[in-house]
């Protein structure tokens, strides 16, 4: 594999050259070709070299298919998950290009790829979490009569139609924990981000308009508070948290621990927004109109806020989610017997070892980490788009 | 050059009052709430006098700010004092050799340092060329590339980036070995290759980010009129960017890297727990779980003075590094 890479590395150097020399003399010293860098016909060559190859693992790898060592099953699912999402992708943004009204219609014209499939899988994403107990085969707690079911519904091989995904070391459905999972680690990471932003916009367009003492105090706590990783200082809160509550309580008190350790990243961004806005004119009038705190806050600074706080909203989601989740991983965040894809890939992390004789088995131990991880490439894949779509850059 | 010392005193001197006032909320956060810790070490089944004798005996019946500036005190000395795991395994176990937390700390942070270290070797010169390459071929093929892989790794949690890079080089092409357990008589090459699993996971978190920055760095100096001057000399665009447009740049990228060490110190929990890799971050996750207060307290104070050091060395390398800064008004 290294040897491998290591050919095409030093082996793309001459075939540059010799693809850039032969380009010139087939095309008589067109400027693409006569200007073309080094680097680029390097570039060219190497992209080149590895298409090829991978195109090739992917025929080889048919061969070994169903064979006991199967070594190029992940790399073979991979390509199809790769080639499935995009299909996914191109179809949707078509098929938002042709329906919708025409306000949506001129938005996905506009939009990239990327930023259409980002949308279309927080939609499904948000239909497994609202209706999870429709679609889910069986409960999040349920223990079935059968533990460490395989997966892949083959009775020749140890599965069982019935449990496509097989069942965990407890008997339980895994996907149906799966299905849960949505909604138990999307929607606690959703309502804590949606606490940290109340009380880091709150504080934050506060500190902006009443400036002096309350700027200073606030700001100077943030200070502090941001003097710590997140990471461990929700590990320090937990810890002293842990010897209050236990079970759902521990997880509300990770809610709203994780919501004030990111109040304050949100508190930086709408205190440096809301400072902007407040020098503006209109703000001026409306003192002068006699308007209170409260109507300043919600109608004359918010809204002319929305664009800068919506993307941070979906960063700060991310942020969150990941935390969430990896705080269950550590074993430390959203409580048992509640599924959660954290605590999933902890538990079910020992399969992995099981990769070369049963792929489909380690292949299942990493799909709770997958849907995490797909989550928020997609959305971070649509604030992507939206940032760039409102700072109308080109480059 | 008085000017640079002076902003550079005055910049250590915020850092250290910023440490002293986290370590009073790191204190504070675990030891005013009202939980019972005697209850906590001792078990359910405790008589109230044991409870009494034990809260006698870690000095918990003392006032609060009393306590504070005793353990203030004694962790400047260097004492640490001891773990509840160690006490609870010498009075059940009956051994009279306590081992101090800065005994079990000491090895594990090496351990830790190492790792980090590894990483940086690893990461920054890596993300340097990948945003130096991005830069020059920008809008290309190779760019788009780039900007989707990196996306993707810095959105992905690091535990799933972990058992992907288990999977394919552990499991399936056996080159590193699964579990990083470095032992003490090993060589630097031997003990690179058993961390390399760990360190690779990291590099891949932290250079997304760098390689993000370091090419938006140079993009944002490429309008300027003296980047247009050296086009129009006719140098090429590799002599551009890295002789006329990198120096600029320097500075915002440098501090983009210390922040992404400060970074590896919280990445550095979540994949040391993976790897089962014997440093801090792990010994962090378990005291968690074994609400092990002493050494809690200890290991955050540790990763918030070493966080608290590095955005202080990204604060002063930025300054020296540009002129306009090192010459204030």
């Amino acid at each position: 594999m290294i040897t491998w890479f290591a050919t095409v590395l030093l082996g793309s150097i001459p075939g540059g050259w010799l693809f850039r020399f032969i380009g010139q003399k087939l095309t008589k010293n067109r400027p693409y070709f006569r200007d073309m860098g080094f680097g680029m016909a390097f570039g060219y060559v190497f992209g080149l070299a590895i298409l090829v190859s991978a195109i090739w693992m992917y025929v080889v790898s048919w061969s070994t298919r169903g064979a006991t060592p199967d070594t190029y099953f992940f790399y073979r699912v991979a390509v199809h998950v790769l080639l499935l999402f995009a299909a996914m992708g191109v179809s949707f943004l078509w098929f938002g290009r042709l329906v919708g009204t025409a306000w949506t219609r001129k938005m996905f014209r506009s939009m990239p790829v990327t930023a259409a499939f980002g949308i279309l899988i927080i939609i499904l994403y948000a239909t497994c979490a609202i209706f999870a107990y429709f679609i889910a085969p069986y409960g999040q707690e349920e223990v079935l009569a059968n533990a460490n079911i395989i997966p892949g519904g083959n009775p020749a091989m140890g599965g069982d139609p019935a449990f496509p995904l097989g069942t965990d070391q407890l008997g339980r459905d895994i996907l149906s924990r799966l299905i849960y999972g949505a909604q138990n680690t999307v929607g606690i990471a959703f309502i804590t981000t949606l606490l940290a932003f109340v009380l880091g916009v709150t504080g934050g367009f506060l500190a902006s308009t009443l400036r002096g003492w309350t700027d200073q105090i606030l700001s100077r706590l943030v200070d502090v508070l941001m003097a710590i990783p997140a990471l461990i200082f929700a590990l320090l809160l937990i810890t002293a948290a842990s010897s209050l509550f236990t079970g759902f309580g521990l997880t509300v008190a990770m809610v709203v621990i994780i919501a004030v350790i990111d109040a304050t990243r949100v508190f930086r961004l709408a205190r440096a927004v809301g400072m902007n806005i407040v020098v503006m004119d209109y703000i001026e009038a409306a003192k002068l109109r006699g308007e209170g705190m409260m109507y300043l806050i919600f109608r004359e600074i918010l809204p002319n806020a929305t664009a800068p706080l919506l993307a941070e909203f979906g960063l700060r989601f991310c942020f969150v989610f990941l935390t969430v989740a990896s705080l269950s991983f550590l074993g430390v965040g959203i409580q048992p017997p509640d599924a959660d894809w954290g605590t999933m890939v902890r538990d079910l992390s020992q399969f992995i070892n099981f990769a070369s004789f049963a792929p489909q088995v380690s292949a299942v131990a990493l799909l709770p980490a997958l849907a995490i991880a797909l989550l928020t490439v997609a959305v971070n894949f649509v604030v992507d788009w939206m940032l760039h779509k409102s700072s109308g850059l080109k480059d | 050059m008085g000017s640079v010392s002076s902003i550079i005193v005055q910049r250590l001197a915020l850092g250290l009052l910023t440490l002293v006032i986290v370590s009073f909320v790191i204190f504070a956060a675990v030891n005013s709430l009202p939980g019972d810790f005697a209850a906590a070490i001792l078990g359910q089944g405790a008589t109230e006098e044991a409870k009494t004798a034990i809260r006698a005996d870690l000095g918990l019946d003392r006032p609060f700010f009393e306590r504070y500036f005793g353990w203030l005190g004694s962790t400047l000395q260097g004492d640490l004092g001891v773990s509840y795991a160690q006490m609870m395994f010498a009075t059940n176990m009956g051994g009279d050799q306590l081992i101090s937390i800065t005994d079990q700390i000491r090895p594990r942070f090496s351990n830790t340092m190492f790792l980090a270290g590894l990483t940086a070797i690893i990461a920054v010169p890596l993300s340097l060329i990948i945003g130096v390459l991005a830069a020059l071929y920008r809008g290309s093929v190779f760019d788009r590339v780039a900007n989707v892989t990196t996306l993707s790794s810095i959105s992905a949690p690091e535990f799933f980036l972990a058992y992907v890079l288990i999977l394919f080089l552990a499991v399936i092409n056996p080159i590193f070995p699964v579990i990083a357990l470095p032992e003490a008589g090993m060589g630097f090459f031997e003990r690179a290759r058993i961390t390399m699993l760990p360190a690779l996971t990291l590099t891949l978190v932290v250079t997304a980010h760098m390689m993000r920055m370091t090419r938006a760095a140079i993009l944002n100096l490429m309008a300027s009129p003296y980047i247009e001057m050296a086009r129009l000399k006719g140098l090429s665009p590799m002599r551009v960017i890295v002789v006329h447009a990198l120096p600029n740049a320097l500075a915002p990228i440098i501090n983009v890297i210390a922040l992404n060490l400060a970074y590896l110190i919280t990445g550095v929990v979540v994949v040391e727990v993976v790897f089962v890799y014997p440093g801090i971050g792990q010994l962090f996750v378990d005291a968690v779980k074994n609400r092990d207060i002493p050494m809690v307290q200890v290991c955050c104070l540790i990763f918030a003075a070493a966080y608290i050091l590095l955005n202080l060395t990204a604060d002063v390398m930025s300054i020296l590094s540009n002129p306009r800064l090192r010459h204030p008004k």
